[in-house]
């Protein structure tokens, strides 16, 4: 086990590697000069050439990367060019708000698509069946931008209900009223998990169904709940793969719905700094998502590694 | 997986001595399956009303999409001839939402047929060459795995600018990862099957091999895989322009119109709905499509 555990580990060093190279590339995608971006037109052809120093930007391309890469694994993430402020302490103060967000998203998401799936695929081919799997692939094709303003015109504009936009408090929900500005956002996330994870938790639950196995667990005289355990057991494995995925998702693809409801998250974060063409912060906000990604499927590898040893090969 | 194409094989035998007794065939059976999938039906049915409406959108439409009238911004459904009311500046929502399928169907195919090419490609040559090509080519998609699809899209999007031809750059470029991991799953799968290595054991050369044998048998799997992409691919791309990364105003296109009626939800919620709601379906219409054409060609490929 900890022999997998490292070679995992391993694994894990040259995409993080290769993460930076893309992300600084494509920063390098930015049409013109970034110095233009940050002085007015009329600035002198000294200050340009101070500035364009002082960024660093005079060098070539491979020892800015590396200035960069070795900056950024000191947990030196720069300055905003919009106002200045270490990057460091925005991007993880809007962090902590995306997982206010995401946790009870995923919590409510995995907890109705595992109920979906599993009961779908104990009635296969059956009126449940057919309504659980319909709103699964609901879930799936719901743009959630979209059904986050539907929700916010029926329970804040309709019945005025709920908070339409923003938070309500600073730091983390501490009383009930908090909670009320989390339930539109956090329900509208939760949507497309519910969806993934029910259409896979069915077809897992059904490939392990049509093993032979399940005839003998019966057979051998176990009744009905024993036997739902030894399946759900064996349809774990695939089952948390994709919840893994879709928690990465709900962190790094928030940036929709964070900005429908004026969340002050990472996506919200990274939405004005495209608009600010506000570099530092775009750079070091898309490496710490994708940071946090890679870190994730890691975690998933290992926890489906500990179910199922066969995968530790 | 059902094997569908003989011909190659036995590469140099007379194939009129060989022919078997007549079988259903695999692609006519594909099609009698589809024919009794009513919810595959009924959606390909809308679908094709929604491509082409937004095809003929300059004969359907009843007025022009762009001319705006002050005097009847955000009128209701129904409101003097305006038959899905009007956005908030007097223009005919009916009208910018035919012309507005244009730009969201371009930008929901477009992407995935480009990804398609390049990223089948790459993913049947790493396939079936395996080694270190595979090696080479599979850590490189490792790399924009990295990235939730948004997340790369709305990256791509805010570094190269706006704009359609930005947008539909980007989501290639997201889309093609997933395409060469499929692509390259089926493909190992296949390579390793009797008749693929009868077939190289007679002297079929690689790219005979890849012709005959290979394709006929990946391509079903990859294709209904790219129908569902498809879906994703009109959310985001929609996503995009909502954000501002996309197409820009007065473009009809229902990402941006939805954005721009944001405001309109407490003066008119229904009309602002609606061009969420196409988005909706449409994509809805595109994973009830690939999960029909999966059940029907007996795909099994992990998504």
């Amino acid at each position: 086990m900890l022999n997998f555990c490292i070679r995992r580990l391993l694994h894990a060093i040259p995409i993080l590697f290769g993460v930076s190279i893309l992300v600084f590339g494509l920063v390098q995608l930015i049409p013109g000069n970034p110095i233009d971006l940050l002085l007015p037109p009329e600035a002198s052809p000294e200050l340009i050439a101070q500035m364009t120093k002082a960024y660093g930007f005079d060098q070539p391309l491979h020892v800015q990367y590396l200035s960069w890469l070795w900056r950024t694994l000191q947990g030196d993430l720069g300055y905003s060019i919009f106002n200045g402020a270490p990057v460091g302490e925005q991007l993880f103060s809007a962090l902590g708000y995306t997982f206010v967000l995401a946790i009870p998203a995923a919590l409510l998401g995995f907890g109705l698509g595992i109920t979906l799936g599993v009961v779908a695929a104990f009635h296969q081919g059956r009126a449940i069946d057919k309504i659980f799997s319909a709103l699964a692939i609901t879930g799936v094709s719901l743009p959630h931008y979209w059904i986050a303003i539907v929700l916010v015109m029926i329970f804040s504009v309709t019945l005025n209900w709920l908070p339409a936009q923003g938070m309500g408090f600073i730091g983390f929900p501490t009383s009930l009223e908090h909670l009320r500005s989390l339930v539109l956002p956090v329900i509208t996330l939760s949507l497309i998990p519910m969806g993934v994870v029910a259409r896979v938790v069915r077809a897992a639950t059904l490939e392990v169904l049509s093993q032979e196995f399940v005839a003998t667990l019966h057979a051998k005289g176990l009744i009905n709940r024993e036997v739902v355990f030894h399946v759900l057991k064996n349809a774990a494995p695939a089952s948390l793969a994709v919840m893994g995925l879709q928690f990465g998702y709900l962190l790094g693809g928030s940036i929709l719905v964070e900005t429908v409801f004026n969340w002050p998250g990472s996506g919200n974060l990274l939405n004005l700094a495209i608009f600010r063409r506000d570099i530092p912060v775009m750079q070091a906000t898309i490496v710490v998502l994708a940071f946090f990604f890679v870190l994730l499927n890691l975690l998933v590898d290992i926890a489906q590694a500990a179910i199922d040893p066969r995968i530790r090969r | 997986m059902t094997i569908t194409d003989f011909s190659g094989f036995p590469p140099h035998a007379d194939l009129a001595a060989l022919k078997p007794v007549e079988s259903p065939g695999y692609w006519k059976q594909v099609r009698q399956r589809i024919s009794k999938d009513r919810v595959t039906l009924v959606s390909a049915g809308i679908l094709l009303m929604i491509v082409l409406s937004a095809v003929f959108a300059p004969l359907i439409a009843p007025y022009d999409p762009f001319q705006g009238n002050i005097m009847t911004r955000l009128k209701p459904i129904g409101f003097e001839g305006h038959l899905l009311g009007t956005d908030e500046t007097g223009r005919d929502m009916l009208s910018r939402l035919l012309y507005g399928g244009r730009l969201s169907l371009i930008a929901g195919i477009v992407p995935v047929a480009f990804a398609l090419l390049i990223g089948g490609t790459l993913g049947v040559i790493a396939g079936f060459a395996g080694g270190i090509v595979n090696t080479l080519i599979m850590r490189v998609t490792d790399v924009f795995y990295a990235f939730p699809s948004i997340l790369l899209a709305i990256a791509i999007c805010g570094m190269l600018g706006t704009g359609l031809f930005n947008t539909l750059l980007s989501l290639t470029l997201v889309f093609i990862p997933p395409i060469i991991r499929i692509s390259e799953s089926v493909t190992t799968q296949v390579r390793g099957l009797d008749f693929v290595e009868a077939a190289r054991a007679s002297g079929a050369k690689p790219l005979s091999l890849i012709r005959h044998q290979i394709l006929a048998n990946v391509l079903g799997p990859i294709l209904v895989y790219a129908t569902s992409l498809v879906s994703l691919s009109i959310i985001l791309s929609a996503g995009l322009s909502f954000l501002g990364l996309g197409v820009s105003p007065p473009a009809a296109e229902w990402g941006l119109m939805l954005n721009s009626l944001r405001q309109a939800i407490y003066v008119e919620p229904v009309v602002a709905a609606l061009p969420g709601a196409l988005i909706f379906a449409t994509s809805m219409c595109f994973n009830l499509i690939s999960d029909g054409l999966r059940a029907a060609m007996d795909v099994r490929i992990k998504v």
